[in-house]
């Protein structure tokens, strides 16, 4: 079968066949990473097998709250996203960017080369997809580009992943940025599961996904397949747990730069970051240059920042956003407004992170329709 | 820079545990580096050679609770060209500030034999009440490596790389999973300056705020969650009132939840 027409065609793939394909990415050298269990959260780690991915786990999320539940099924990818994103990956929160090696005898400064792994993503949303392509266009493009996230941008094999479940917190479909996943994936599969059979649609992205899956027994999928996986993707576009209104939304944001509601945000939020940690665009880090006691080594390192912190806005004098109600106002309105600005797309996916891992619920989509009724109102 | 005079070190107690300038004994590894660099020249718990001063810097243990101790600081204070207080007791006034809630003439009465022969201030409170701190490093007791920055930094003459946000960014990058979000266990993480290392969600437990508040702490808000969660106003007002209850937003936070 030629690979033009394999790129269209839609195949099928035996649940007891995935095992081969993650061996398969192994075998090239990937280090292969996805979902699975901790301290009763999907997180995303090493895989060494099938069995290692939260097999017959789902979640429950809310404002503030996460629960790890039992399914009554051998689902491997049965839940929402967790609070990781792959941002930890590609974009780690720690980094080393260079460090002297004179001992003191001048400077010279050697840049970080650490191998960096070939990543294989395995069970890629496609929020996350477009999260990913986001981060892409803030690092990548223009004429300042991240060598570090490049490195361990290039050569990413992404098995992606069609939701077949939508969390409390879910509002991807209200941001078109899925249920479905429609670009940035060498292999994406929606997951069937039936009474007496486990198995994936998979869909061809590129080349390499096609080269990859002809290494793995799959057969053409019927028409009846196709529709029972399109079926499952339109089910959870219907079980969005959240739903932004975008009309005007940037507009919306500008205009709204005075409303007293940011003022009513503020007294609930803790200005303690999470939102932007867990958010899977957000990008922004400081860098810290550190010396020994004796003065004779010095580093710099990156970690993730955000600005919900003081020091993020610090210039010579004080903070430019000292309350936290600037701080909120700058995230939010960042977000979903001067994003599409400077990069032309939004900051969010709908993903729903910011939300269920706030510590005190607040909600970003409930922030945008009590700005809009505060305008209302007035 | 070889020949150059080593800086001269000094550390005092005040009313503490000892902990934090245990910790720089700890420093196992980087203990033959401090004291290559620099002159312990006043250490009572580590050395009884005692050099006098001035000190180039002053590393500050303890709160103020007695008269000596009020005396002490200010000289401590003249001999020191920095004076860095290191822990709860010495940048909050630890937990012997719980005294400041209560009538301590009559914890003497009834504690001691003797209740004459004790010399003791109405309250425990931070040096930087007392005199000017060049800088408070937090933490019950104080990070290792938070120190040994400390100590390079003032060395150097740059600033240390210690910031006061939330525990919560520090937890995130470690890729902790949140215990408040995940297990609905309470957490002060979100009101708690960073430094510590995450240690107690690592362990799946709730943030103790040892490191006393962040820089802009919302503990009303949190405290409203907290009650969501199921914690009573007797519990709010004893999670808010440990190592750093005289901390002034763990403080008011804590007496708002008095009966």
């Amino acid at each position: 079968m030629g690979s033009s027409s394999l790129d269209t065609e839609l195949a099928v793939l035996e649940r007891d066949h995935l095992q081969l394909l993650l061996d398969i990415l192994g075998k090239r050298g990937y280090r292969v990473v996805g979902p699975t269990v901790r301290d009763r959260a999907v997180v995303y780690d090493d895989l060494a097998s099938v069995t290692d991915l939260p097999v017959g786990w789902t979640d429950e999320q809310d404002g503030g709250i996460y629960r790890l539940k039992r399914r009554n099924d051998g689902a491997l990818f049965g839940y929402a996203v967790g609070p990781d994103s792959w941002k930890k990956f590609l974009h780690p929160p720690v980094v080393r960017l260079w460090r002297d090696k004179t001992g003191g005898n001048g400077f010279q400064l050697v840049e970080e080369d650490e191998g960096v792994p070939r990543f294989a993503f395995i069970g890629v949303r496609p929020c996350e997809l477009h999260a990913i392509a986001i981060q892409d266009k803030v690092l990548l493009n223009g004429k300042y580009r991240d060598p570090s996230y490049e490195a361990r941008r290039q050569g990413l094999f992404v098995l992606a992943l069609n939701c077949g479940h939508a969390g409390g917190t879910c509002f991807c479909a209200s941001m078109n940025t899925g249920p479905k996943a429609t670009f940035g994936f060498d292999l994406a599969l929606t997951e069937v599961l039936e009474a007496d059979r486990h198995y994936f649609v998979v869909e061809i992205g590129t080349e390499l996904g096609a080269e990859i899956l002809r290494e793995v027994p799959h057969k053409a999928a019927s028409q009846a397949e196709k529709a029972t996986a399109e079926g499952i993707v339109a089910k959870t576009a219907g079980q969005m747990g959240r739903r932004m209104y975008t009309t005007g939304i940037k507009d919306l944001l500008y205009r709204n730069y005075e409303s007293p509601h940011w003022s009513d945000v503020a007294k609930l939020c803790l200005t303690c970051g999470n939102c932007t940690m867990v958010c899977p665009t957000c990008f922004c880090t400081t860098v810290e240059d550190v010396t020994d006691l004796a003065g004779e080594h010095a580093e710099r390192w990156r970690k993730w920042d955000s600005c919900f912190t003081m020091d993020f806005s610090y210039i010579h004098g004080g903070s430019v956003r000292a309350s936290p109600m600037a701080r909120y106002r700058q995230w939010m309105t960042h977000k979903l407004a001067t994003w599409i600005d400077q990069f032309g797309t939004s900051g969010c996916v709908g993903c729903g992170r910011c939300i269920t891992w706030c510590p005190v619920a607040i909600d970003i989509t409930e922030e945008v329709n009590a700005i809009r009724r505060s305008e209302r109102g007035s | 820079m070889a020949q150059a005079r080593k800086p001269k070190l000094a550390v005092w107690k005040f009313a503490s545990c000892d902990g934090c300038q245990l910790s720089l004994l700890n420093c196992e590894d980087e203990l033959l580096a401090v004291a290559g660099h620099i002159d312990i020249a006043y250490f009572p718990e580590a050395s009884r050679a005692m050099a006098k001063g001035p000190y180039d810097l002053s590393l500050v243990e303890g709160s103020v609770t007695t008269p000596h101790d009020v005396e002490l600081i200010q000289r401590v204070r003249r001999v020191s060209k920095y004076l860095v207080t290191i822990g709860a007791c010495a940048t909050a006034g630890g937990i012997q500030a719980l005294r400041n809630f209560k009538d301590v003439q009559e914890f003497v009465s009834i504690v001691y034999a003797m209740p004459e022969y004790i010399e003791t201030l109405a309250t425990s409170t931070p040096i930087a009440d007392h005199v000017r701190v060049d800088f408070e490093l937090r933490g019950c007791p104080i990070n290792k490596e938070q120190l040994l920055e400390v100590i390079s930094a003032f060395l150097h003459g740059r600033k240390p790389n210690v910031p006061p946000h939330s525990v919560c960014i520090e937890c995130k990058r470690r890729g902790i999973v949140c215990v408040m979000v995940a297990h609905g266990t309470p957490c002060l993480g979100p009101v708690t300056q960073a430094g510590c290392g995450a240690i107690c969600p690592a362990y799946h437990r709730g943030c103790y705020g040892c490191f006393g508040p962040q820089e802009t702490p919302n503990t009303d808000s949190l405290s409203k969650w907290w009650s969501h969660l199921g914690v009573k106003d007797q519990d709010l007002v004893r999670a808010f009132r440990t190592f750093n209850a005289w901390a002034e937003a763990f403080r008011e936070e804590s007496i708002a939840h008095e009966k």
